[in-house]
């Protein structure tokens, strides 16, 4: 394609970036499903960035109601865990999460005195929020901490505990809200979906979350693809100071450093955290669950997910509890069919590849992509061509090819110089790649390596 | 856990990302630069015939051969599946004056390959464009077989190869003004000789084998710009540099040889170089600005080989000057990232 800037108005982008195949037109016009409610769960205490929380059921067979703290949260980089469901607790045990992450999980057992199907999301999500005078609800110094007890970590996948955004820092004034509703992996929309069902419950969650952090501007940050989310968004915006801004579609749009930088033309020092340059980002379904919690009450339990993928039968947006497994999720949709080849927890670019079906979804989990065997294509690796390709399309201008090499080459000292720590693993490079080579895994080892080093 | 039905499909496990672009493959950019070559092996097979298809697969077979050859030495499984030798062969071919003896082509052809690539250690790690290694070593080694009479001889049928190649005319005109002839005298040699810009663009003038049609070059060009198979800085500040340069040299007086700048930049192996041989992604730089820092330099050598020194084409040294230059030109463009250097890291990287 070529592209001609003087003909065509373009959105606003970052330099770089690749266009994989998007894949949304298999869910983006299925309207959220709701799962059952599961006969059992097993729940992680650690969904989150930062430290597990502590299981706080003395011992097994607690009588449970759903909403009810499983465990608290230890320290401020760390969030509280609630049944989604009533019931009982079972066995505590250990599971490993798709992200590698091994971990404390508690069972629960589900009964019958449960809500579900749409009945729960309304409860949660749907019907009237309002959309000024929040002190009829709660004082603005209440906000954090009741963010913080319904265990709110950012849902785009980062897992970053809400509440240590919202809490007010008067070394670090933040004076912009940024709401990410870009949603650049392929396949996932979870939250375009949730822009057209529940736009009302975002705008307030937004509302919310800049009163409790001072923030004067907030913006919606939403990709030129999604005409219908959008226009769902105008319409419950209305009438509050929420501008929208549309960005280029294009991978990775929703990182945050990037998104800042299109919307706000602030650049987020390497290593360091939007906070530093004075904005908060939420991404739309996080801004949702705010609203929850702190207007109803609600702790972050359920949440929506895509399961997508050519290797399902019946591609699904699906409300379904945390907890349960990516086997019950999938069954839900059809099932995989038999050229399925790989289970991805959350989007094909970032996401982790599920080795046991049986491991819970978590938190973070946006969705699950099922990719075939035709999806993954085996191409024959090269040496490189030093095409430069790499570099072109990384979004954050690191030189992967070099850093890459370095790495194959076991010096870290290298690597370091050409800044390894910098990179976000977003996939570009390797996506790009005409040798075929496994540039971010390249990476991530010599990030290791040179954290293992400096705790050393 | 619970038992896995027997029905339900094995699944793999890998590190993110699990996507790739389905549209980039070494392979597939060597085959797209083989692709943009066919009108220019179709336009010298029209002009020079039998010579240019006997040229072309004499040099093919002959990479083939010492490509496997020479993984062979090295234990190695035969790469030419990533058919990067081939495209070292076709633009060697090309690259030869039409009529160069059939061990010529062979030579130059095991040079490229054997010392240009494989001594390096293969694909992605020779300094110099293979292609242009080899065509040096036999500029050399057979200067007479080379040079300007290589491309010029009577066969019946075959009007075209009958001329001086346009530079060689141009070359010719600067002598004879020197040697004392009168003006009138040369600028009618030359004239008879430098062919008008139509023909430089159709490919009837006469040349090496690939650097006949200006037009076949460009056609073959676009393509690779629009697969975005090349990198596009190349060609276009290589082509902006040389004509800048020629434009000044002509207003300045100081290429006398009755050649205006467009005659320069049609004729000779400018667009061929600055399409297929610069934007080898092996030998130029990495980034797009160091990529712009090499096609302005090579413009510009090119203009200046043509001016003063006593070839009449300067293309091929051009290249391998600025190849040399490369490591030099990556490491003073490492970029930056965008939100500075990591903390408390190195602060300056050796390349
Ligand atoms: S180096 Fe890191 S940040 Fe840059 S493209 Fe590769 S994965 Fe993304
Ligand atoms: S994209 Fe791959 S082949 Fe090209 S320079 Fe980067 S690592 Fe090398």
């Amino acid at each position: 394609m070529i592209a001609i800037p003087f003909l065509s108005k373009r959105h606003p982008s970052f330099q770089g970036g690749v266009h994989p195949d998007p894949q949304k037109e298999l869910t983006e016009h299925k309207p959220i499903e709701f799962l059952p409610v599961p006969q059992e769960l097993i729940v992680p205490v650690q969904q989150h960035l930062g430290r597990p929380g502590k299981n706080v059921l003395n011992h097994n067979k607690t009588p449970l109601i759903a909403g009810e703290l499983i465990a608290e949260p230890q320290g401020v980089v760390s969030a509280a865990i609630h049944t989604p469901v009533s019931g009982s607790s079972g066995l505590c045990s250990h599971v490993t999460l798709p992200n590698g992450i091994h971990v404390e999980a508690v069972a629960v057992q589900s009964n019958a005195e449960n809500l579900q199907g749409r009945a729960l999301f309304d409860e949660l999500l749907g019907g009237e929020w309002p959309k000024s005078d929040f002190e009829r609800f709660v004082r603005r110094e209440e906000i954090p901490e009741l963010v913080r007890k319904a265990g709110i970590v950012g849902q785009g996948g980062a897992t970053f505990p809400t509440a240590v955004k919202l809490t007010p820092n008067p070394q670090k004034p933040c004076d912009l809200l940024l709401l990410n509703g870009a949603e650049c992996e392929p396949y996932l929309t979870a939250d375009h979906r949730l822009m057209i069902e529940a736009p009302d419950a975002i705008v307030c969650g937004a509302l919310i979350a800049a009163l409790s952090a001072g923030c004067k501007r907030i913006v919606l940050g939403i990709e030129d693809n999604k005409p219908e989310a959008l226009h769902s968004m105008q319409r419950a915006c209305s009438g509050t100071p929420i501008e929208i801004v549309q960005v280029r579609a294009k991978y990775p749009q929703g990182g945050e450093k990037h998104l800042i930088r299109v919307i706000f033309h602030r650049v987020v020092p390497t290593c360091a955290l939007p906070l530093d340059v004075g904005v908060v980002v939420l991404n739309v379904a996080t801004a949702a669950m705010v609203a929850a919690a702190v207007i109803r009450k609600k702790p972050l339990t359920h949440r929506v997910m895509t399961v997508s993928g050519h290797g399902v039968v019946t591609p699904k947006n699906v409300f379904a509890p945390v907890g349960v497994s990516h086997r019950r999720l999938i069954d839900f949709c059809g099932g995989l069919t038999p050229d399925a080849a790989r289970v991805i927890s959350g989007g094909p670019m970032m996401g982790f590849a599920v080795g046991d079906l049986d491991s819970p979804v978590t938190k973070g989990t946006s969705g699950i992509t099922v990719l075939t065997k035709s999806d993954l294509l085996h191409q024959r690796q090269t040496a490189c061509i030093r095409c430069g390709r790499c570099i072109e399309v990384c979004p954050l201008h690191l030189m992967p090819q070099k850093i890459g090499l370095a790495a194959r080459n076991r010096a870290w000292d290298l690597a370091q110089s050409f800044q390894a720590q910098a990179c976000i693993e977003c996939g570009c490079c390797a996506y790009s790649c005409p040798a075929a080579l496994p540039l971010v895994q390249l990476i991530r080892l010599a990030k290791a390596a040179l954290r293992a080093r400096s705790t050393k | 856990m619970t038992q896995q039905t027997p029905s339900e499909p094995l699944l793999q496990v890998a590190p993110s990302p699990h996507l790739h672009a389905s549209h980039l493959s070494t392979q597939r950019v060597m085959l797209d630069v083989l692709i943009a070559l066919i009108p220019v092996c179709a336009v010298s097979c029209w002009v020079f015939r039998w010579y240019a298809l006997k040229q072309l697969v004499l040099c093919e077979l002959t990479a083939l051969l010492t490509e496997t050859l020479c993984a062979a030495l090295r234990r190695r499984k035969s790469p030419v599946w990533d058919l990067s030798a081939s495209v070292t062969a076709v633009l060697l071919a090309l690259s030869l004056p039409w009529n160069a003896p059939a061990y010529i082509a062979i030579i130059a052809t095991v040079v490229a390959i054997g010392l240009g690539k494989a001594a390096f250690g293969g694909l992605g790690f020779n300094l110099f464009n293979p292609a242009m290694v080899g065509r040096a070593f036999v500029m050399l080694s057979f200067a007479r077989e080379m040079g300007a009479s290589g491309y010029v001889a009577q066969v019946p049928g075959l009007d075209v190869i009958s001329q001086a190649t346009p530079l060689t005319a141009a070359k010719q005109y600067v002598a004879a003004l020197a040697s004392g002839a009168t003006v009138a005298d040369s600028v009618q040699t030359a004239f008879q000789n430098i062919p008008p810009l139509s023909d430089l663009f159709l490919g009837i003038a006469n040349g090496s084998l690939g650097e006949t049609s200006v037009g076949a070059i460009c056609l073959g060009g676009l393509y690779l710009c629009i697969r975005k198979t090349i990198a596009r800085e190349i060609p276009v500040c290589m082509l902006l540099t040389a004509a800048a340069m020629l434009g000044l040299m002509q207003l300045l007086g100081f290429t006398d040889d009755g050649f205006g700048a467009l005659h320069h930049l049609g004729s000779g192996a400018l667009f061929l170089g600055a399409f297929f041989i610069a934007t080898d992604p092996v030998t130029s730089p990495l980034t797009r600005r160091g990529r712009c820092i090499f096609a302005a330099g090579l413009g510009a050598l090119i203009c200046l080989f043509r001016a003063l020194s006593s070839y009449p084409e300067g293309v091929m040294f051009a290249v391998l000057f600025m190849n040399a230059m490369v490591p030099l030109i990556n490491r003073y463009t490492i970029r930056k990232p965008i939100g500075g250097p990591v903390p408390g890291s190195a602060a300056s990287p050796k390349a």
